[in-house]
C-alpha cells in the first residue's frame, strides 16, 4: 500500500508538474485612443494586433480597449489590464505617456510598449515610433507638384514634435519642387473628431487650399475634399481606399504588424529588452499607399524614386542646408539631422509663416 | 496674417450650414419650453437622431428617409421623457439629464456597425448662374434643402406662436397650467405633443450633423451641440427670431476660429469655444433675479410639473 500511495502520489505530482509546464497563452493588451472603426490610426494598430494573433495562434491571447481618453482614465484602464493578467501592453498614443510610466512603476514584471513617446522612466517601458516624416516627404513632393493654387494645407492635431516633423518635412519637400508654395496649418486639438476635421478642411478649402494633408485620424478631410472640385488629399495612417482615385491620390500607411510580431516573439522567447525603436520606410513600418492615376506619370515616378532613396538610406528627408524659421542655421550643407534633434523638434523651418501654439 | 483670404460671403454661407443643427434643436426646445416643460435631454435626442438618421439613410439609400428616421428617433426618446415627467411626475431636470446620458450610450450601441461608412449624398440647390453669383448666390442660393427647412421653421414657429389659436393654447399652458386646465384644455396632452415635436426637431438637427455636416457617424459626435441649443433658447429669450441670430452666433464661432487660424491670426481656441457658455451664464444670472425672470420672457410655469387637483 505504501508503494501504491507512493506511485499514486508521484503520478499526481508529475501530472501537476506537466500541467504547469504547459504554456499558458501570453496575454497581450492593446490600449487605443480612438475607435477601431476610424479607418485610420487605431484601425492600423488593430490590424497589427490581428497579425499577432494570426502569427502566434494559441500561444497568445489579445485583449484591447478602444477610445480610451488620454489622462487619468488611461491609468485606470492600464491598471485593470495589468491586474487581469496581461504581460505585454501596447499603448498607442502619445498622450498615454505619463499613464504608461506610472503604471509601469507599479507592475515591474509587466512589459509596456508606448507608441510615439519619449519617456522610459522604468526598465519595463519601451518606446516605439515610426518615421512618419519620411512618408510626409513623399506626400509633400506630390503636393508641391500637384497644387494649382500654390496653397497646401496641413491639419495638425497637437503641437508635439511628431506633428512638427510632419509639417516641416512636408513643407521642405513641397518647396523643393515648387518654390512658390505656401503652407497653411490649422490646429484641430484632437486626434479624432470628424466634425472638427471636416470644418478645418472646409475652412482651408475656402481659403484656396487645394491639397490637404492631415495628421488627424478620420476620413472626414477626404470627404470634405470630395465635395469640392479640384481638391486632393491623402489617406492618413491607413489607405482610405474608398476615396480612390481622387481625392485620395496616395496615402501613408502605418504598418505595425512586423514590429508587433517581433516584440511579442521577444516576450515569448524571454529576450525582451527595453529599447527605443524608430522604424521608417526601410523597415516597412511606413508604407506609401498606391499612387493613383490622378497623379501625372512623371510626378509618380519622382515620388517612387524618392521612396527608394529613403528606403536605401541614401537620402534623409532632413538634410541640410536648412534654416530655422527665425533665419538661424540649423543644418549645414549636406548635414543630416540627428534623431535626438528630431525627437525634440519644436520649431518651424524657414518659410513657414505662423507660430507653434504653446 | 492674411485676413483678405477670408471671403465674407463664403464664411456666411458656412456659418449658416454650421448653425443649422443647433437651430433645429433650439427651435424644438423653444416650443417645449413655451409649453412649460424643461427638457434637458436635447443632447441625447440629437445624437439618437443622428444615428437613427444615419442608419436609415444608409439602409434605404435616401437622405429624406434618413431625416425622417432621425426625427422619429429623437421623438421616441422624447416620448420616454414625456411619460416619465407627465404621467409619473418625475423631476424634469433629473429626467432630462438621465435621458441625455442614456441617449449618448444607446446611440453608441446602435452605431457600432456604422463607423466609417459613407452616407448617401443630397443634391444642393443649383439655380445655375444665379446660384454662383458672388454675394447673394453664395449666401442664400447654394444650400442643401435642410438649411432652407430650418429657416422655414423659424418663420412657421413664430407665426404659429403669435397668430394662431394653437400657439395661444400652447403659451397659455406654459404660462399658467392651472388656469389653462380650468379653461378645459388638456394640459398633459398638449405638453406631450410639444415634447414630441421638440424631440423630433432635435433628432432632425442631429441627423443633419451626421448626414450633411460631417458626414460620418462617430460616437459622441454631437460634442455638446445639444447643450448649446439649450443655452440658445435662454439666450434668445424664447423668441424664434433671436434663436436664429443666436444660432448663427454660436454656430459661427467655431467656423470663424478655424478660418482665422487658416489665415494666420492666432486666437486661443479655448476663448472662442467657451464664449457661448459664458454668454449663457450671464443671461441666466440676469434671469434668476425676480424682476429679471419676467422681463426675460420665460414661461411662468417652466419646469413645474402639472397635476390636476381634482
Amino acid at each position: 500500500m505504501k508503494r501504491r500511495t507512493l506511485l499514486a502520489g508521484a503520478t499526481l505530482a508529475l501530472g501537476l508538474a506537466g500541467a504547469a509546464w504547459a504554456e499558458e497563452p501570453l496575454k497581450v493588451g492593446f490600449v487605443y485612443v480612438g475607435p477601431i472603426g476610424d479607418g485610420g490610426w487605431t484601425y492600423q494598430h488593430d490590424l497589427g494586433r490581428l497579425a499577432v494573433e494570426e502569427a502566434y495562434g494559441d500561444r497568445v491571447e489579445t485583449i484591447y480597449q478602444e477610445s480610451v481618453p488620454e489622462g487619468a482614465d488611461a491609468e485606470r484602464v492600464l491598471t485593470q489590464m495589468a491586474l487581469s493578467g496581461a504581460k505585454l501592453i501596447f499603448t498607442t498614443s502619445f498622450g498615454f505617456m505619463d499613464a504608461t510610466n506610472n503604471v509601469a512603476a507599479r507592475f515591474p514584471d509587466v512589459k509596456f510598449e508606448h507608441a510615439t513617446g519619449y519617456t522610459r522612466a522604468h526598465p519595463n517601458v519601451t518606446t516605439y515610433d515610426a518615421r512618419f516624416y519620411e512618408g510626409r516627404a513623399v506626400l509633400g513632393t506630390i503636393a508641391g507638384r500637384m497644387t494649382q493654387s500654390n496653397k497646401i494645407g496641413y491639419i495638425g492635431s497637437f503641437p508635439i514634435p511628431e506633428v512638427i516633423q510632419g509639417i516641416n518635412s512636408t513643407y521642405l519637400h513641397a518647396k523643393k519642387v515648387n518654390p512658390d508654395v505656401e503652407l497653411v496649418v490649422i490646429w484641430a486639438y484632437t486626434w479624432f473628431d470628424p466634425a472638427k476635421e471636416a470644418d478645418a478642411a472646409r475652412a482651408m478649402i475656402e481659403q484656396g487650399v487645394d491639397v490637404i494633408l492631415a495628421h488627424t485620424d478620420s476620413t472626414a478631410p477626404l470627404a470634405e475634399a470630395a465635395r469640392s472640385e479640384g481638391v486632393i488629399g491623402f489617406g492618413q495612417a491607413s489607405d482610405m481606399s474608398e476615396y480612390k482615385p481622387s481625392p485620395r491620390v496616395s496615402s501613408i500607411i502605418d504598418n505595425w504588424a512586423p514590429y508587433y510580431i517581433k516584440r511579442v516573439g521577444a516576450v515569448l522567447d524571454g529576450t525582451w529588452e527595453q529599447q527605443a525603436s524608430w522604424g521608417g520606410i526601410a523597415e516597412d513600418e511606413v508604407v506609401i499607399g498606391e499612387i493613383t492615376d490622378a497623379v501625372p506619370a512623371e510626378v509618380k515616378a519622382e515620388a517612387e524614386t524618392l521612396i527608394e532613396a529613403i528606403r536605401s538610406r541614401e537620402y534623409h528627408p532632413f538634410t541640410g542646408p536648412i534654416n530655422k524659421q527665425d533665419g538661424s542655421v540649423w543644418l549645414a550643407e549636406g548635414e543630416v539631422a540627428e534623431d535626438g534633434d528630431l525627437l525634440g523638434m519644436m520649431f518651424y523651418v524657414e518659410g513657414i509663416t505662423g507660430e507653434i501654439p504653446q | 496674417m492674411d485676413l483678405s483670404a477670408i471671403n465674407p460671403a463664403v464664411l456666411m454661407a458656412t456659418v449658416m450650414v454650421a448653425a443649422t443643427p443647433i437651430l433645429l434643436a433650439a427651435l424644438g426646445e423653444l416650443v417645449v419650453e413655451k409649453a412649460g416643460v424643461l427638457n434637458l435631454g436635447v443632447e441625447g435626442m440629437m445624437i439618437l437622431g443622428a444615428i437613427c438618421g444615419f442608419a436609415v439613410a444608409v439602409e434605404t439609400g435616401s437622405p429624406v428617409m434618413g431625416f425622417l428616421g432621425g426625427a422619429l428617433g429623437g421623438a421616441a426618446l422624447s416620448l420616454i421623457f414625456a411619460l416619465l415627467t407627465q404621467y409619473l411626475l418625475a423631476n424634469q431636470v433629473a429626467t432630462g439629464l438621465a435621458l441625455t446620458l442614456f441617449g449618448l450610450g444607446f446611440s453608441a450601441l446602435i452605431g457600432q456597425g456604422y463607423v466609417g461608412i459613407k452616407p448617401p449624398e443630397w443634391v444642393r440647390l443649383d439655380l445655375g448662374a444665379v446660384s454662383r453669383s458672388p454675394v447673394v448666390g453664395t449666401i442664400l442660393l447654394r444650400h442643401d434643402p435642410m438649411v432652407y427647412t430650418g429657416l422655414g421653421f423659424v418663420v412657421a414657429i413664430w407665426a404659429v406662436l403669435k397668430f394662431s389659436r394653437v400657439g395661444l393654447i400652447l403659451r397659455a399652458v406654459g404660462e399658467n397650467h392651472d388656469a389653462a386646465h380650468a379653461l378645459g384644455y388638456k394640459v398633459i396632452r398638449i405638453r406631450i405633443l410639444a415634447i414630441l415635436f421638440g424631440g423630433a426637431m432635435a433628432g432632425l438637427g442631429g441627423a443633419y450633423l451626421s448626414l450633411m455636416r460631417v458626414p460620418l457617424w462617430t460616437e459622441g459626435m454631437t460634442a455638446g451641440a445639444g447643450w448649446i441649443a439649450l443655452a440658445l433658447v435662454v439666450f434668445a429669450s424664447w423668441r424664434p427670431g433671436r434663436v436664429l441670430l443666436g444660432a448663427y452666433l454660436f454656430g459661427g464661432i467655431t467656423v470663424l476660429q478655424l478660418n482665422l487660424q487658416a489665415s494666420g491670426v492666432r486666437i486661443p481656441v479655448e476663448y472662442l469655444s467657451m464664449s457661448p457658455y459664458l454668454i449663457t451664464i450671464l443671461v441666466l444670472v440676469v434671469m434668476s433675479s425676480g424682476r429679471g425672470r419676467a422681463a426675460l420672457n420665460a414661461p411662468a410655469s417652466l419646469g413645474r410639473n402639472f397635476h390636476a387637483t381634482h
